[in-house]
């Protein structure tokens, strides 16, 4: 028996009866996603400014609607139209999603940014870093209410190269963890060190009745067969 | 079945199916559209059988991540607001605004109670103000509305382009308290309230203040056009932060957080009626409020005819069995 992953994996049930992971983002990474998209508004309007200017009382008058713009619709726009992401987020990997997972809308996106003024009392996001620092998928306030969920958006993969490998029948029914686990094994064996594939192995060297060095070539053989003819 | 013959057989039906998520995704009409649900529950019997027989990480994980991918193309909030705007404006606001009518009279109460009221305190005792207002601020008022003076210190009529420059002004100035005094409704609709009453206070001592000085005709001629819109705007987004304060002292037999989603859902439409509203009364204040041309008396006719709009809209429109949906 395996326990469920030491993670914070976030499982979303979709109508087809499948449960979708999702990976909530922590408040660290968040906070540098608004560091920046802070930095970026900031560069906005002084630039803006610079060109109004010279626009007299009408730059004056824009300006303001501008700012007004900039300060309460950046990340709505954002949000809502590039798929969840600010320029912040797209940067740090992060989106906005609802609960269920399908993209964050008009109505959710304007309530968790209108209170996203909550989160910022008493100084310096306070309210919002506790929030989120005490929830179990780091939702702010404005999370909480508008039932969105900021994720890690997710990479693309590439396909892993098995070890050359004689296929070798298993000797003995294996549960479907344990497939995986083999499976696992062999799929990762590019990213670890030798010294921890041995590790890994030794642990199966007992029950495979063989020793250490073979129990590797003997696991990715079973995944070979697992796995079927390339 | 082994994996490998399983990928073999359907890596084509996956390939075309995140070409055409990629399509999607960027927003262009796909080829092919109508078979994309199907498509769609075909992929997830897939991940489904993966999983069941303990295929590797990697399938699992990218079929996966297509089945995110698609879910969140087939599984989408129709947001309320866009849908239909007119049916919103014509019936969805009033009947909002009444459905919550509880809320809507405390924050009335609580803004116009402490408007008048301190008004009248600070016309019957003028020193009042400065508990208030810093003196400097009080004078800085005084002449601005000096009937002497004419509209802000100014002897002629304010050029189109400051109009332009007040429209923005007050758009940014207004709307940012709306959006303070509903936001912070969270802190158990305490916020809400505070700025509710303090806005209130801070209104009503201005207008306390220059009709003690006699300049009464010259600021409640500016200010009653908009204020219809302006100070009904401010009350309803102070209703929409109670509602959400209330939803976390009374959640009723909910849980807290959801009934906090819920009451913010109906809020945030509310907010949205407010942000209408502001708009509008930007629009009065820099154009119809700020000009000295018309004489007072018309001033007053058309600020009444506009609180009696907006009190007619509020409690009538949409009343209609049959109204615009």
């Amino acid at each position: 028996m395996l326990y469920p992953p030491l993670d914070t994996r976030y499982q979303v049930e979709t109508p087809e009866g499948i449960d979708l992971p999702l990976r909530p983002a922590g408040l660290m990474v968040r906070a540098l996603a608004f560091a920046i998209d802070l930095g970026l508004r900031g560069l906005i309007l002084g630039l803006l400014f610079m060109v109004l200017a010279f626009l007299g009382k009408l730059g004056v008058g824009l300006g303001s609607l501008l700012l007004f713009v900039v300060s309460w619709w950046y990340m709505v726009l954002f949000e809502v139209l590039n798929q969840g992401r600010s320029p912040g987020k797209q940067w740090m990997g992060l989106r906005v999603v609802q609960d269920d997972g399908t993209p964050v809308g008009w109505s959710a996106s304007l309530l968790r940014n209108l209170l996203r003024f909550v989160d910022m009392l008493p100084f310096g996001y306070f309210l919002g870093a506790i929030s989120c620092l005490q929830h179990p998928t780091f939702k702010r306030l404005g999370d909480l209410a508008a039932g969105t969920l900021v994720i890690y958006r997710e990479q693309s993969l590439t396909r892993p190269q098995l070890p050359d490998a004689q296929p070798v029948r298993p000797a003995f029914d294996l549960t479907l963890s344990e497939q995986r686990a083999i499976l696992g094994f062999a799929e990762r064996q590019d990213e670890l060190s030798k010294a921890r594939i041995l590790e890994l192995a030794s642990i199966l060297a007992q029950p495979l009745q063989v020793d250490p060095p073979r129990a590797v070539t003997e696991l990715n053989g079973m995944a070979r067969a697992l796995l079927g003819p390339a | 079945m082994k994996q490998s013959l399983f990928e073999q057989r359907h890596k084509a039906e996956w390939d075309q199916f995140s070409l055409i998520l990629g399509q999607l995704e960027r927003g262009k009409g796909a080829s092919r559209i109508g078979d994309f649900p199907q498509d769609y529950r075909r992929l997830c019997q897939h991940l489904a059988l993966a999983q069941e027989r303990g295929y590797s990480s990697f399938l699992i994980d990218s079929l996966q991540q297509l089945v995110l991918r698609g879910h969140q193309q087939l599984y989408r909030h129709r947001s309320r607001l866009g849908a239909n705007v007119a049916g919103f404006i014509l019936a969805g606001f009033p009947r909002l605004v009444r459905e919550q009518w509880r809320f809507v009279l405390a924050a009335g109460l609580m803004f116009f109670g402490s408007l008048i009221g301190f008004a009248l305190l600070v016309y019957l005792f003028p020193d009042l103000v400065y508990n208030l207002i810093p003196a400097e601020q009080v004078s800085e008022l005084q002449s601005m509305y000096d009937p002497v003076a004419g509209h802000f210190g100014r002897t002629t009529e304010r050029a189109a382009s400051e109009d332009w420059v007040m429209f923005g002004y007050y758009i940014m100035h207004n709307i940012g308290i709306a959006f303070q005094t509903f936001a912070s409704g969270l802190l158990l609709g305490l916020g809400s309230a505070f700025f509710l009453m303090f806005n209130g206070l801070m209104i009503g001592a201005v207008a306390g203040h220059l009709m003690h000085f006699g300049y009464g005709q010259t600021f409640w001629s500016f200010v009653i056009g908009h204020g219809a819109f302006e100070l009904t705007a401010i009350a309803l987004a102070g209703a929409a932060g109670l509602q959400l304060g209330w939803a976390l002292i009374a959640p009723g037999r909910l849980p807290r957080a959801e009934a906090l989603r819920l009451a913010a859902g109906k809020s945030v439409l509310l907010i949205c009626g407010v942000m209408l509203f502001l708009l509008i009364a930007a629009f009065i204040e820099a154009y119809w409020s700020s000009t000295t041309a018309p004489a007072p008396m018309t001033k007053y006719l058309v600020g009444a005819a506009l609180w009696a709009l907006v009190t007619m809209y509020l409690l009538f429109a949409g009343r209609a069995r049959h109204a615009p949906e």
